[in-house]
């Protein structure tokens, strides 16, 4: 960027008025994080967090818990990656969590096999006829589905101009309720191999990286991605300047769906079950990784590095707790203390004079 | 080619039943810069939003560089070639200078429909000739927005309409909420447009700006336009006798 590193007009470009970007903020934090845990490893436990200690395998790290902490957070980070630029255009969704747990649910009545163990599947939804199906039915099933449901938020948000925190929590209830009635309450199993292949071993963070990357891009590079931050920098200004705000609102909740959706098809695929109760919380879970990364709920800020390092964070907090041996009570206090005070701090770094 | 670049014919708007604009026929030349003058609600910012495609007039005919137009988006307006600075900036907070310039018309790299490749190198070396053209002085074009003072906002918000070949800009009291420098900064800017020929709508209510600047003063009141004076044919007391109705026009006797 040598074109920008003198200003224009005869005004020197101070360098060190240069805003220092948001996310670096959100890594000393990850840094500090696993610090924190890694002493607290050494002094109670005597053993590290982050390095190998075990004398049978020989690596640095404990590549193990490394996996881990991406692992569980690969899933709901897919559904965090379309909620940020829901947020960043200045909306909200809420929606995502029961999406999930509809999809799940279709999805896998698509995906299962005719016979377990030389026995009829005794999980069936459909009869012979739909079992054993190639894996690309329910994947397609599923991805339409998610883009259905995140359309009707676009439409319902782009049009009726309802709020999006309404339309969204109508779609939150309406496809928990769909999600529920589909198989009255039971659970779907027994899916084909090809569709267990989808979300077995790393393959959620495999899936997660490669989205993670083609968002940043989306949001950093392309004309879609500027649109969404002038949307939910000023949308009045947005529609001045002819961008197409209610077609945007569309596509920016239909992808967001599809996301919740492809978290879904992992999900189910990784458990190798569907459940209607799959992917409750996991809305906030999402907007709790997006805030913790730097995203501003008024729109217009944030990233999805941001988020992917909150993403890191919520991984981290999750398996620190478990190498401390403390109760998964204790990981949602703090998660919760965590989501207030990155949003806090946040606040208070933009008040401070001479910084934005 | 018409030495005449925007006419507007019996131009009306009512909101209900509100005649916010009647019949206001106005001419502009080539290289012309005209003030519009008038009290609150009289008329001045809605007659820019008709002819800036914001809002569709009730009745009346629009010309704009010889070809009758009837806008119905501002975007249409400033494809004709019509550039605004409105009151609200219309800018967004949260992104640089270069986005903002092209915020709604970005350069692209090749097409992907909505995913399309921004040229962020082209965009970026446009917005320094746009500045330079201008004048405008931005000490670095990749902060936001959201920094900066409002001289410098408003800068932007004017450097946009020189970034594009425009045929007509118009700006709606640009420098109203504007301390001494950045008014005479603006002031500047409005003057090298004019050396470069472009002609200018002013909507201001700054006496001694409209006199420094403008060829021509039109004064619309309660929806009409009841004076349109050479600049050297009038003075201050007498834009006021017209603006607060002691005086009208003489070619306007019927109108107020």
């Amino acid at each position: 960027m040598a074109k920008t590193s003198h200003g224009v007009g005869g005004l020197a470009y101070d360098a060190k008025k240069r805003t220092r970007p948001p996310e670096l903020n959100v890594l000393a934090a990850l840094v500090l994080i696993i610090l924190a845990f890694e002493v607290l490893g050494r002094l109670f436990l005597g053993d590290s967090f982050l390095f190998n200690t075990r004398d049978n395998v020989n690596t640095l790290f404990n590549e193990q818990r490394l996996q881990i902490i991406i692992l569980q957070v690969a899933i709901v980070g897919i559904i965090a990656l379309g909620v940020t630029q829901v947020i960043i255009s200045g909306g909200i969704d809420l929606s995502s969590g029961s999406i999930v747990g509809l999809t799940a649910m279709v999805t896998m009545s698509f995906a299962q096999v005719a016979m377990v163990n030389g026995n009829p599947n005794p999980k069936a939804i459909f009869g012979p006829g739909w079992m054993d199906l190639p894996v690309i039915v329910p994947v397609a099933v599923g991805l339409s589905l998610g883009l259905a449901a995140g359309l009707i938020n676009g439409l319902l948000i782009a049009y009726t101009r309802i709020p999006p925190f309404i339309a969204t929590l109508g779609m939150m209830v309406a496809a928990r309720g769909a999600a529920k009635w589909w198989s009255k309450g039971n659970p779907i199993s027994f899916p084909t191999d090809a569709y267990a292949a989808i979300g077995k071993g790393m393959m959620p963070v495999v899936i997660f990286v490669c989205l993670a990357v083609l968002f940043h891009l989306i949001m950093t590079q392309t004309k879609y991605g500027r649109h969404c931050y002038a949307i939910g920098s000023n949308e009045a200004a947005a529609r001045m300047s002819g961008i197409n705000v209610t077609g945007h609102k569309v596509l920016v909740y239909t992808i967001a769906g599809a996301l919740a959706a492809l978290a879904a098809i992992v999900l189910s695929s990784k458990n190798l079950t569907a459940q209607a109760g799959m992917g409750v919380m996991y809305e906030l879970d999402a907007i709790a990784m997006a805030v913790i990364g730097g995203i501003s709920l008024q729109g217009g800020r944030g990233s999805i590095i941001g988020t992917c390092l909150g993403a890191l964070i919520f991984g981290v907090i999750i398996s620190g707790f478990t190498f401390l041996k403390l109760d998964a009570y204790y990981q949602e206090m703090v998660k919760g203390v965590i989501i207030v005070g990155a949003v806090v701090l946040d606040q208070w770094r933009q008040n401070m004079p001479g910084r934005g | 080619m018409t030495d005449v670049i925007l006419e507007t014919r019996g131009l009306t708007k009512h909101y209900g039943g509100v005649h916010a604009l009647t019949e206001a026929n106005f001419t502009l030349r080539r290289g012309e810069h005209v003030a519009i003058m008038g009290d609150n609600g009289a008329g001045k910012s809605t007659f820019v939003r008709q002819i800036t495609g914001v809002e569709m007039p009730t009745r009346g005919q629009i010309l704009f560089d010889g070809v009758e137009h009837s806008f119905t988006s501002p975007i249409e307006a400033r494809e004709a070639g019509i550039e605004t600075v409105f009151q609200t900036l219309a800018l967004a907070d949260d992104l640089d200078v270069p986005s903002n310039l092209f915020l709604g018309r970005e350069k692209i790299r090749f097409n992907l429909g909505p995913f399309s490749i921004l040229d962020k190198r082209a965009m970026r070396e446009a917005t320094l000739a746009a500045l330079q053209k201008t004048g405008v002085k931005i000490p670095n074009l990749m902060n936001t927005i959201r920094n900066m003072s409002g001289g410098q906002r408003q800068c932007v918000a004017i450097a946009r309409t020189a970034a594009f070949r425009s045929k007509l800009v118009i700006m709606d009291e640009p420098t109203a909420a504007l301390g001494v420098q950045e008014t005479a900064q603006v002031e500047n800017i409005i003057r090298t447009l004019k050396q470069a020929g472009e002609p200018l709508i002013l909507v201001s209510h700054n006496m001694r700006q409209v006199f420094d600047l403008v060829d021509r003063i039109v004064v619309f009141r309660r929806g009409r336009i009841v004076a349109d004076l050479r600049k050297q044919d009038t003075d201050g007391q007498d834009v006021v006798a017209y603006i607060t109705g002691a005086k009208t026009g003489a070619d306007f006797q019927g109108a107020a």
